[in-house]
């Protein structure tokens, strides 16, 4: 299959490239970017005018739901989701049911994702064993068979003893911690401590939730060395944080999410499950912090942190609500609707969403390394174009996830998706 | 999707449930104390009832036990006419595993007209209301943390009672803030109606500083609290929380912030002394001023039935 782009704005982050050009794709690579020639003979060609073709989107937090939650999402629906939203690189959590904790469920995960022939599927581990907090997954194994690293999801580690050996352990082998910054003990709350969370009677999660985590986990990272990286920081404190770590050449990266880039806990309104979100929404300075700490690049990458949930699980009072929003499908429009309120450049706005989070798996992505999250001649080809110029409107009924809540629906977001293509074959096109 | 604006009232701005104090217009809350008043009379007939709410029904939800506000609410709806249900939610439907959604669907399918609910999670009355047919009101007898406000309303009436004027009062609520609905509706209330101070008085862990932003002046010293107070509302200290990590132990908490006649010499000489009940003895409240002149814990009580029939009737009279 060759494919010819022609009359894109084409927008590299990587490399800073941002012009209007031809780019043709043969036998799943880019095997050209600019003056195409005649003697290459496409069995499409795509008329790109009006639109930006940029590297496909790789998203460092999503839920897949398989297996054990499939009455909250398929593979096939999520994977839809994925490149309906111009996400061709995807890491999902392992806080499946059962977790994905021993190689044969990776592996399982890793076949039906081929099969489906959509988005490049980068599982993480499990760090213990049932995400029990006890005993260590077998890593190297867990690596064979896909995994880019191991995270503990949402259960918080409490023992710290179980934390920094898995920290030295996985140190050993060069493998990375996603590891949430939140204490299991002062974590346990519904919505950020503060006025809104006093006046409604939830119960906060108090700042210091992450801040102690944070610290410990530094003090861990600075004993073993072990590389880390930091999901869903929530506070301005936590940025404050991060980057004073980062000064000091802790081997840490991290990232937001959409949710908190742009929500704060007063959107809760009047007990609105879809805000019902793990880390808990925070207040104005702590979300201005979070978007000047993407801007910065003290926050490595921009995510989804998809997460379906069933409408029974979310037609419930708030703090028995299940927590997650779907996101897939909202990640360009939220990271350009940022961009534009914060004066980014487009390659810059990009950048959270294309190479800065494919540095944080790079060592893990074998041969892809060099060319995930890039438009290079030789790379694979994976590419979104969408028209930057287009607004629409965030409709439950027109979501391909079987996730149907999110924070923003009814929502007007920028960044049309025209096309997706996977490894040079075109798995999405916007009817 | 969720309300945009005050799910509690409608385009009109007038009352469909009453899920909350908070953003209830001063005159509205003054509006539904005259009514009150007018039903005060109505438990002093010999033929106690009125029919405000005939042909009505009226479904009592308590999803978390309460034998006395259900009481006063079944009272409160017979004597306006209505037929009353009662459903043990807690001992059956929620039991046997049916969500609060289901529960509402069948309840409405039985042509309910008002639901009154208590429920121990916040925010669970709205919903409720965001789920019910349209001609269905809900009262919101207590969530959670979040809000009581008929008790919020009916403690009002009793202020109002005794001291005529909101407006150059100072009000202290002593003992477990954080965990109280009474407290937040009592706070709403008092600030919409102009009461110029009003403490919060108890332990760091009971009274948090962010109750500053909902306009109250935080005391952690009970003589700080007290001192000068109009009017003094204590709060029932649960029995989980009476010993660990909230607090030591409900000696000390007497100790400390309990009511005795001492501490209530430093209020105003006509200080009164109110309670939601049910009232612990020596814990909160030390039985000689529970019982004592300043003591309008029992009227309240009286008050809370009458303020209740004018909740129900005035939304009964309003539609979506």
């Amino acid at each position: 299959m060759k494919i010819l782009i022609q009359n894109g704005r084409l927008i590299d982050p990587a490399s800073g490239r941002d012009e209007q050009t031809d780019i043709a794709i043969a036998a799943g690579r880019v095997v050209r970017i600019g003056q195409v020639s005649a003697d290459f003979h496409p069995n499409r060609t795509i008329d790109a005018r009006g639109l930006v073709v940029a590297p496909g989107f790789v998203d460092l937090a999503v839920r897949l739901r398989e297996p054990g939650h499939e009455h909250e999402g398929m593979l096939e629906s999520e994977m839809a989701a994925a490149v309906a939203g111009g996400v061709t690189s995807l890491v999902c959590l392992p806080d499946t049911d059962p977790p994905l904790d021993e190689p044969g469920l990776v592996e399982m995960l890793k076949f039906r994702a081929r099969n489906l022939n959509q988005s490049h599927l980068y599982p993480l581990g499990a760090l213990t064993r049932g995400l029990a907090g006890e005993v260590l997954t077998e890593m190297a194994e867990l690596t064979e068979a896909g995994c880019v690293g191991f995270s503990h999801a949402e259960v918080a580690l409490k023992d710290t003893l179980v934390l920094h050996r898995a920290l030295q352990y996985a140190s050993t082998f060069g493998y990375t911690t996603w590891l949430r910054a939140q204490d299991g003990y002062l974590g346990n709350g519904v919505a950020a401590k503060g006025a809104l969370a006093t006046r409604m009677g939830l119960t906060g999660v108090p700042v210091i939730a992450e801040t102690i985590a944070l610290n410990t986990l530094f003090e861990l990272v600075r004993d073993t060395r072990a590389r880390v990286h930091i999901c869903r920081l929530s506070s301005a404190a936590g940025v404050d944080l991060v980057r004073r770590a980062k000064a000091e050449g802790l081997p840490i990266t991290c990232d937001v999410s959409v949710n908190h880039l742009h929500l704060t806990d007063i959107d809760i309104g009047y007990f609105d499950a879809a805000m019902r979100l793990t880390p808990p929404l925070r207040q104005v300075r702590d979300r201005d912090a979070l978007r000047a700490g993407l801007a910065d690049g003290t926050i490595d990458a921009l995510v989804s942190d998809h997460t379906p949930v069933d409408e029974d699980a979310k037609t419930l009072p708030f703090a028995e609500a299940e927590p997650g929003a779907t996101g897939l499908e909202l990640l360009l429009g939220l990271a350009l609707k940022w961009g534009e309120q914060s004066g980014q450049e487009l390659a810059r706005t990009l950048a959270t969403i294309t190479i800065s989070p494919v540095r944080v798996i790079a060592d893990a992505l074998g041969s892809l390394a060099s060319s995930a999250g890039q438009l290079v001649e030789g790379g694979v080809a994976d590419v979104c174009l969408f028209d930057p110029a287009e607004y629409w409107q965030v409709r439950p009924d027109a979501l391909r996830s079987q996730g149907k809540h999110t924070p923003f629906t009814g929502h007007e977001l920028p960044g049309r998706v025209r096309y997706t293509l996977v490894s040079g074959h075109v798995a999405f096109e916007s009817p | 999707m969720n309300f945009r604006n005050n799910p509690q009232l409608n385009k009109h701005g007038e009352l469909i449930h009453l899920l909350s104090i908070e953003g209830l217009p001063r005159a509205l809350i003054h509006q539904i104390l005259d009514t009150a008043g007018t039903f005060l009379s109505v438990n002093d007939r010999e033929v106690k009832k009125v029919p405000l709410l005939r042909g009505k029904s009226v479904f009592n939800l308590f999803f978390e036990n309460s034998t006395r506000t259900r009481t006063t609410f079944e009272i409160a709806a017979k004597r306006l006419s209505a037929d009353v249900i009662n459903l043990d939610i807690a001992r059956s439907s929620a039991a046997k595993g049916e969500s609060l959604l289901d529960t509402i669907a069948n309840l409405s399918a039985m042509h309910a007209d008002m639901f009154v609910v208590r429920h121990s999670q916040s925010g669970a009355p709205y919903l409720i209301a965001q789920h019910c047919a349209p001609h269905v009101h809900v009262v919101n007898a207590g969530d959670g943390r979040h809000a009581h406000p008929t008790q919020g309303l009916l403690d009002m009436y009793t202020i109002r009672h005794y001291k005529k004027d909101f407006t150059n009062l100072t009000v202290a609520i002593v003992g477990d803030i954080v965990h109280s609905r009474v407290a937040r509706s009592d706070i709403h209330a008092l600030t919409t109606l102009g009461v110029p101070e009003v403490r919060a008085v108890g332990p760091k862990t009971l009274v948090p500083g962010d109750l500053r932003e909902m306009g109250v002046r935080v005391c952690h010293d009970m003589a700080e609290g007290i001192r000068g107070a109009d009017v003094i509302i204590m709060l029932r200290l649960q029995n989980e929380r009476m010993s660990g990590a909230m607090l030591p132990s409900a000696g000390e908490f007497f100790k400390n912030y309990g009511l005795t006649q001492e501490k209530l010499a430093l209020a105003k000489p006509d200080a009164i002394v109110m309670h939601p009940g049910p009232i612990n003895r020596g814990v909160e409240i030390d039985s000689r001023v529970a019982d004592g002149a300043q003591s309008v814990i029992l009227p309240q009580v009286t008050f809370g039935i009458a303020v209740r029939m004018a909740v129900m009737s005035t939304i009964a009279g309003n539609s979506a």
